[in-house]
């Protein structure tokens, strides 16, 4: 075997820490190596080409590239051995930038350890085999979790590019966070009003099958083939039957009900439609609070609905659904408020959060767009906003910004100074973060044109005086300490990661990061892309964003799912379990282990062998290294090959 | 290869490509310095490794050895890593059977994003190693017979 | 009931000795046994603990060193100082270094580690409010109306004292409703009242403890209760300068909860130390007595009405 390396100074980057130059030299020494050399920058066009020429020079079958860390520029350099007429599996890379140069500043130890990293590679490398992918075919259906607005447009311009969409919420109506929203920063448009005609569409695409209080309970498969189970709670109404004509919602006398979608600001009734442009606008019962459901009597909404729609013993269903990709945009949840002790949420009324003002404000709330405080119902003149009740604070383990609360505090002093002209607004800041188009702007009008009041500053404690509340804090350009006495105090929640975003993550076996926000592939390159092929993000469930970036981001995943769907058929990732059928002696342990399914036992002559499923098996190798002869091996994975690696390291 | 005399000692980590393989490379994005033993193998996923690889590596004269993988539950074969936990755990327990301090042996979860937590697992690790001084060596150390040495 | 070693602290035999003897009288009379701790010393308080946490830590070992032998099931103290001292001590001492250096330090090293808790605290969970509640079913405090001052440190830094909600805490609040009183949400229940500057800032205290006394005075308290000695020290003693900074003449007595404890169960004077407070404490107890003997008038009123009712009826 012929072999060449290809050492990366990748600039300085590797260059400087590392001897680029004595690890090519040294690279010589490994068995069947034949080239070495070294590159400035071994991913640019030159670079490429001058592997390309060594490899028609040399006629070499392999090639190690020391450079950065397979996860970046693997993909590239398999491309580049295979213009040169090589199996793009003939090629390994040592990762000497993540794991060495960037790492330690020893220029001689980080020179051994490339060398070393080389040497590992080249070994590994002596025992490759070309492999070659199977075709499979694809499922052109789409599966998009979450109707929110990344959701709703991810869904919308996959059914516009003519793909079936399957579109799971989990509340009774889509629309997310947006659609409890008054008006949108920094244009003050009415935010149902933008929103209220892309849920239309949603309802009436023929593309698209919208199931609402549902939820994913199974994801099986892989990228082109997943199935997918929907558990699809019970509304306790017939919604094909259901006009949404609100009948029931007048008579219903359990009127004491958790009012989700005003975010508690006051309640509903037992049988409801959370808001008049729902979609689909049809009635839910909830069963904590029906007096039917509970003590047994009442029936009321039955008797007056026109279409004879309810129906009290439905149960939940588990609906399969055949979908090729998956678009994750489950959103984002609040931090809850009542954490912060001293501010007193959950305890003092009058502390409320940033989305329950949005109800306060908007016409559709419970107040009919008056504001009222929540206590005793009085408008209130000075109201206080906090800014960071949950960002940007490592002793409550939110060391993030949530990125958006800057702008919509500004944006509700604004609307504040609107609804009650003769209010007065203060706002605690630590600092004002608005980078957009037009957000700075908007800020500086909340100040100049508005008269809000902005104090740098953190709050300390927030305690009821009489009918008020004091807010305390720190006016860190003055220097001071400053109380303002409040009817009101707006809490700037910061968001965090849904309910249950860790445990979707599972399903889809992607990973999701300490906080439970899901990770894309690549930070800057691959923003929408998981690790898991064919699953694709949109929105906050990937890190908090405001209405235009997660809107990108949906039609970004979109974009994505479409461009899978362009082939008809999808390779497979050679780099799949093979059985050794001497060696196999049919135990089935390797059966029993796949958590994919992809190993079947056939029949050979008489006795039972193992098979794998080549465009099933996904390349974990739980099955190689659990056969007890060895006779499953992970292609380009061996234990020779692992072991291999073992023994360059560790020869006596 | 033997270890940079007087410097280093010889560990060898097993990283799975997904999560704790990623986690080393966000460590390096982000410069967090490290000391220079390890050398890390990439492996799938841990449940790809045989608990006999790592014997084999204390065996051929590693003085510790580091395996990593996802966080339990977080795993990109949905499974892998439970099996990983489970057999090393039990050959954990196995290795001072075989005469090896089970100190030269850990098993941790790091995930992609935890860069920080990887520079903080690879620091105390190479620490304990150190402390614990390089690993006796079986038998043949005084040999250099290479027949022996390629025999193991 | 359990035993538990006793810790009595420098206050209590000096400053506030009206809480130390209603402390022990109202253990005693819930059935909480105390041992003293014997040949206790210093916590390590203030004068230690500002230059050096090694030599605080060891002043508060030494005690609990000494408790080990009792095998008690905690010691415990009703002073919030101590109880900081002896809490961060027993904090830091998780640190095996911190503790070796500790041990050196100390005749007898500390080799347990046994729980430390507030009066207070096993009070409120070991015995519990309902107990309390039980034992007094014609609710002898009725129409005492009270605000819960517990000061700032006994509840905070949380992670140390690992006792009730560090920014609104109900442990007092729980066992003065048990007596009876009418508890009033008080906000600056985990304020600061000035603490040790009524030495070297008497301005700061009388600010602060002013903005205390105002606060408990709008809500129509009849009376501040405190767990601190130095709390009640500065709200009670230094009452009038902090009237005086304030130009508005406060007249709030400010009791030990354990004195309230102790009068609903019938604790005799000499015990509960009620001559000892500044402000006198009869202002309060006379309103409560008011409220009171309106309620029967009342009661008295509508039992006469039912009366004639009856009467007329039949």
């Amino acid at each position: 075997m012929k072999i060449g390396v290809f050492v990366c100074h990748c600039g300085s980057n590797i260059g400087g820490t590392v001897d680029a130059a004595r690890v090519a030299e040294a690279s010589r020494e490994f068995p069947d190596v034949v080239f070495t050399s070294d590159t400035m920058y071994a991913c640019s066009e030159p670079g490429q080409d001058g592997i390309i020429q060594a490899i028609k020079d040399n006629q070499l079958d392999g090639v190690v590239v020391s450079s950065c860390t397979p996860r970046m520029h693997e993909p590239t350099f398999r491309r580049t051995v295979e213009r040169a007429g090589l199996n793009r599996f003939m090629f390994e890379m040592a990762n000497i930038r993540e794991h060495v140069s960037w790492i330690g500043k020893d220029k001689e130890a980080n020179t051994n350890k490339a060398i070393e990293l080389t040497g590992i590679a080249v070994e590994k490398l002596r025992r490759d085999q070309p492999l070659f992918a199977k075709q499979f075919d694809i499922n052109k259906r789409v599966l998009v979790i979450g109707g929110g607005v990344a959701g709703i447009q991810a869904a919308l311009d996959c059914a516009d590019g003519d793909r079936e969409v399957v579109l799971v919420e989990r509340e009774s109506t889509i629309g997310g966070k947006m659609a409890k929203l008054d008006k949108t920063f920094p244009t003050v448009d009415c935010s149902s009003c933008i929103l209220g005609p892309k849920m239309v569409d949603v309802a009436q695409h023929p593309k698209i099958q919208l199931y609402a209080m549902a939820e994913v309970e199974e994801i099986g498969g892989y990228v082109g083939n997943y199935e997918v189970k929907i558990r699809r709670k019970a509304p306790y109404v017939n919604w094909d039957l259901c006009t949404g004509c609100g009948l029931c919602m007048e008579k219903c006398p359990s009127k004491k009900s958790t009012d989700r979608f005003n975010e508690q600001v006051g309640s509903t009734t037992a049988i409801n439609i959370p808001f008049p442009q729902a979609i689909p606008k049809k009635a839910v019962i909830d069963p904590k609070f029906c007096i039917k459901l509970t003590k047994g009597k009442c029936g009321i909404c039955a008797k007056i609905c026109p279409t004879k729609a309810i129906v009290f013993d439905q149960r939940e269903e588990i609906i399969s659904e055949s979908v090729g990709a998956i678009v994750a945009a489950t959103g984002y949840d609040l931090f809850d408020i009542s954490k912060y002790g001293e501010y007193g949420g959950g305890r003092l009324p009058d502390v409320i959060t940033g989305l329950q003002y949005e109800r306060l404000l908007s016409a559709s709330g419970p107040t009919g767009g008056h504001v009222k405080r929540p206590s005793d119902g009085k408008e209130p003149k000075t109201i206080v906003f906090v800014q960071c009740v949950g960002s940007r604070d490592k002793s409550v383990d939110r060391p993030y910004c949530s990125g958006f609360c800057c702008m919509y505090t500004a944006k509700q002093a604004i609307l504040t100074k609107d609804h009650i002209p003769d209010s007065s607004s203060y706002v605690f800041y630590m600092d004002i973060r608005s980078p957009g188009k037009m957000y700075d702007e908007f800020t500086r009008r909340a100040m100049e044109e508005y008269g809000t009041q902005y104090v740098r500053g953190r709050v300390s404690m927030i305690y009821p005086q009489g009918d008020k509340l004091m807010v305390r804090g720190a006016d860190t350009l003055m220097g001071t300490q400053v109380e303002v006495e409040a009817d009101l105090v707006v809490l700037a929640a910061g968001a965090e990661a849904a309910v249950g975003a860790p445990q979707l993550a599972e399903k889809l076996r992607i990973s999701y990061d300490k906080y439970g926000f899901f990770m894309e592939s690549h930070p800057k390159l691959r923003p929408v892309e998981t690790n898991t092929a064919g699953v694709y993000l949109a929105g906050s469930c990937q890190g908090p964003k405001d209405i235009p970036a997660s809107v990108a981001q949906g039609s970004a995943a979109a974009a994505k799912v479409l461009a899978l769907f362009a082939k008809d058929k999808l390779e497979n990732d050679p780099m799949i379990s093979l059985v050794d059928m001497k060696r196999c002696v049919g135990c089935g342990k390797c059966v029993r282990v796949c958590p994919f399914g992809a190993i079947k036992e056939i029949d050979v002559r008489g006795e039972p062998k193992a098979e794998v499923i080549e465009t099933v098996c996904q390349g974990c190798g739980l099955c190689t290294a659990t056969c007890p002869q060895g006779a499953i091996q992970l292609s380009h994975f061996t234990d020779n090959q692992i072991l291999a690696e073992v023994n360059a390291l560790c020869q006596l | 290869m033997p270890a940079l005399a007087g410097k280093e000692l010889r560990i060898v980590g097993f990283l799975c490509n997904w999560c704790s393989y990623g986690g080393a490379d966000t460590a390096g994005v982000g410069r967090f310095s490290q000391p220079t033993d390890l050398r890390i193998i990439r492996v799938p996923c841990s449940g790809r490794i045989n608990p006999l690889f790592v014997a084999k590596t204390l065996l051929s004269g590693a003085d510790g050895v580091l395996v990593s993988g996802c966080h339990p539950r977080d795993c990109h074969y949905a499974e892998g890593n439970f099996y990983a936990r489970r057999r090393l755990e039990v050959f954990k327990r196995f290795l001072p059977t075989m005469g090896i301090d089970p100190d030269r042996f850990e098993y941790t979860w790091v995930s992609a994003s935890e860069g920080q937590r990887w520079q903080k697992v690879v620091t105390t690790f190479t620490e304990q190693i150190h402390k614990l001084g390089p690993a006796p060596r079986f038998g043949f150390a005084h040999e250099q017979n290479p027949a022996t040495a390629a025999a193991c | 009931m359990s035993t538990y070693a006793y810790y009595p602290g420098c206050s209590g035999l000096g400053t506030s000795q009206e809480y130390e003897s209603s402390t022990r009288a109202v253990c005693r009379a819930l059935g909480v046994k105390l041992v003293d701790i014997p040949d206790w010393s210093c916590c390590g308080s203030t004068p230690a603990h500002t230059v050096d946490h090694l030599l605080s830590s060891a002043l508060a070992a030494r005690n609990l060193a000494l408790a080990e032998d009792l095998d008690a099931a905690a010691v415990i103290t009703p002073c919030p100082s101590c109880l900081t001292n002896l809490k961060v001590a027993v904090h830091r001492m998780s640190d095996r270094e911190f503790r070796m250096q500790v041990n050196k330090l100390l005749d007898k090293p500390v080799d347990r580690s046994t729980p430390v808790k507030s009066v207070l605290q096993v009070l409120a969970e070991d015995v519990g409010p309902e107990t309390v509640a039980e034992m007094l079913p014609h609710k002898p405090l009725a129409g005492l109306k009270v605000a819960p001052y517990y000061g700032c440190i006994m509840n905070r830094p949380p992670e140390v004292m690992q006792f009730d909600d560090h920014e609104n805490p109900m442990a007092m609040d729980n066992l003065m409703a048990a007596l009876g009183a009418e508890v009033l949400p008080f906000p600056l229940k985990v304020e600061c009242c000035g603490a040790s500057y009524g030495v070297a800032r008497k301005d700061i205290v009388a600010k602060l403890s002013g903005k205390l006394l105002q606060a408990a005075e709008d809500l129509g308290a009849h009376a501040v209760v405190t767990a601190c000695p130095l709390c009640q020290m500065n709200l009670d003693l230094r009452q009038g300068q902090a009237s005086s900074a304030a130009g508005h003449k406060f007249q709030l007595p400010v009791f030990y909860y354990t004195q309230l404890i102790g009068l609903a169960l019938g604790v005799p004077q000499s015990e509960l130390g009620l001559s000892k407070l500044c402000v006198n404490p009869r202002l309060a107890l006379d309103a409560m007595h008011a409220v009171q003997a309106e309620k029967r008038e009342q009661e008295a009123k509508k039992e006469a009405a039912k009366q004639i009712h009856k009467a007329k009826a039949a």
